[in-house]
């Protein structure tokens, strides 16, 4: 099922996201989206992840659809240059996967394999680009493709609550120009900067999706704060954090603060995107508590 | 050693706005330049209703120093101009756009590199000889070599606190290339229409 037709019947979309392991043993991970999938329209399959090795996306999402559970296939350029790009994008449509997420990828010199060529042969637009052009029936080089064209729906993500916030807008407008047609966005913890980021892009009439990571210690709101680009965790939920250290351990903090935020967000955007980073667990009970069923079919 | 190619005249024309100033350098052993080509492109713009207020011949433009005191010799010239052509390699473009922060500056030639001696540029700037300057583009700043993964299209989501993601003692090349349009208060909106994907066959 297309997302854009989701929103477009007035639901709001709801999803997860999973990390394909390290090694090629998927129990633990389809565990984990099996637990997920009842509360959610789709989960997305990262790719290397924090440019660390894992398990192809593409065979995870392979996996997630034949066990009738609906993936989002994230593709990055850091790994690909434009031939592996357009051949992995077609086997997809092969195995039946509608969701692309299209990202330009973090640099190699941030995973596990810091000396890797990083490849950044095509980046989030042109990438866009490039599967609008296999959807018109040909590929980069404009040579014609067999058969009929693949039809995805194809995502990017943006960054609300970026300090500037300007150059994320301006590549926002170029991912729409280059065939986007939904976005999920960066981890946000601030309401009145995704209000006024949403005040600003309603104009471009794409549907957006709020991401939500799910906090899980003190250390790792600290630690975001000082490393992750556009993510800003505000003191008072820092504090909330420390206020009780066995609440916090437990997760339970966690699942208050994301379900209070989706709860406060809801009404700003069209869906919401959940990062548990493995605590998948917790996903149903979050979204128990923000009040929010994914409606499906 | 590098090979510098004067661009079509309509891939300069489109972007000139007023007077505008033409500095050509005709440098260094290690850069061919093509004098007739660029002779003839210029007669060319003049009949092209562009608006011509001068023209500099200089050389070893990609200099600092160098650059920098040759400026002050053609302050006047330069403060008139609304555009400046720079007909360089991509090192001297971005030099001089690095010695004046509110004024558009233009590449007027393509840089190619050629495989063997390998020219030396004293200079902080760094052109990868892409063959597809884009440098008019995006306000004399690279994004071929200031962006760590050498982006085309804008900015990724990995800077925090206007530095790379790569390391914190890198600025973002995107986010300069944004401040400086800001600064020159660019309605220009070529760059943000278009989708660039790199010819790597050059």
């Amino acid at each position: 099922m297309h997302f854009t037709e989701l929103t477009k019947m007035g639901k709001f979309v709801i999803t997860s996201e999973l990390g394909p392991p390290k090694g090629f043993h998927i129990e633990k991970a389809l565990h984990e989206a099996e637990l997920v999938w009842p509360h959610v329209h789709a989960i997305n399959v990262t790719d290397n992840q924090s440019s660390v090795m894992r398990l192809s996306g593409l065979a995870m999402c392979k996996v997630l659809k034949d066990k009738n559970i609906e993936p989002v296939f994230q593709v990055t350029c850091r790994d690909r240059n434009r031939l592996a790009l357009q051949s992995d994008i077609l086997s997809a449509a092969l195995f039946g996967i509608d969701n692309l997420l299209l990202l330009t990828g973090d640099h190699t010199t941030l995973g596990d394999h810091k000396d890797a060529k990083p490849v950044f042969d095509l980046d989030s637009v042109s990438l866009a680009y490039m599967v609008k052009h296999l959807e018109e029936g040909k590929d980069l080089a404009g040579n014609a493709l067999d058969g009929e064209p693949p039809k995805f729906c194809k995502g990017a993500v943006v960054s609300p609550c970026a300090e500037p916030l300007e150059p994320q807008l301006f590549k926002m407008e170029k991912k729409i120009k280059a065939g986007i047609q939904f976005f999920q966005t960066q981890a946000v913890y601030e309401a009145d900067k995704f209000e006024k980021f949403m005040k600003r892009v309603k104009e471009f009439g794409v549907p957006v999706y709020v991401g939500i990571v799910v906090l899980k210690s003190v250390g790792m709101a600290r630690f975001m704060n000082e490393n992750v680009a556009g993510i800003n965790v505000p003191d008072n939920i820092i504090e909330e954090l420390k206020k009780d250290k066995e609440k916090t351990k437990s997760g339970q903090t966690g699942i208050e603060i994301s379900a209070r935020l989706i709860k406060e967000l809801k009404p700003l955007c069209q869906g919401v995107h959940l990062m548990p980073l493995g605590w998948d667990d917790k996903v149903p009970e979050i979204l128990k508590l923000s009040g929010i069923i994914a409606e499906k079919g | 050693m590098l090979i510098t190619r004067v661009k079509k005249k309509d891939a300069i024309l489109s972007l000139c706005k007023g007077k505008t100033l033409l500095i050509a350098c005709f440098g260094c052993k290690e850069v061919h330049f093509e004098e007739k080509e660029y002779q003839a492109l210029k007669e060319d713009l003049k009949t092209s209703n562009l608006n011509i207020s001068g023209e500099i011949q200089l050389d070893y433009l990609c200099n600092d120093d160098y650059t920098n005191k040759r400026f002050e010799l053609h302050k006047k010239e330069i403060d008139e101009a609304e555009t400046i052509i720079i007909f360089s390699c991509g090192v001297g473009v971005q030099t001089f756009a690095g010695l004046i922060p509110g004024k558009t500056v233009l590449s007027g030639c393509d840089t190619y590199v050629l495989p063997g001696f390998s020219g030396f540029t004293p200079s902080s700037h760094d052109c990868e000889q892409c063959g597809e300057c884009m440098l008019g583009f995006t306000v004399g700043i690279c994004p071929v070599t200031a962006c760590s993964k050498g982006l085309l299209n804008g900015q990724c989501g990995g800077a925090k606190k206007g530095k790379c993601e790569v390391s914190k003692n890198k600025d973002c090349g995107w986010e300069r290339i944004y401040n400086r349009m800001t600064v020159l208060k660019k309605d220009d909106l070529t760059l943000k229409k278009m989708i660039r994907v790199r010819n790597y066959n050059k």
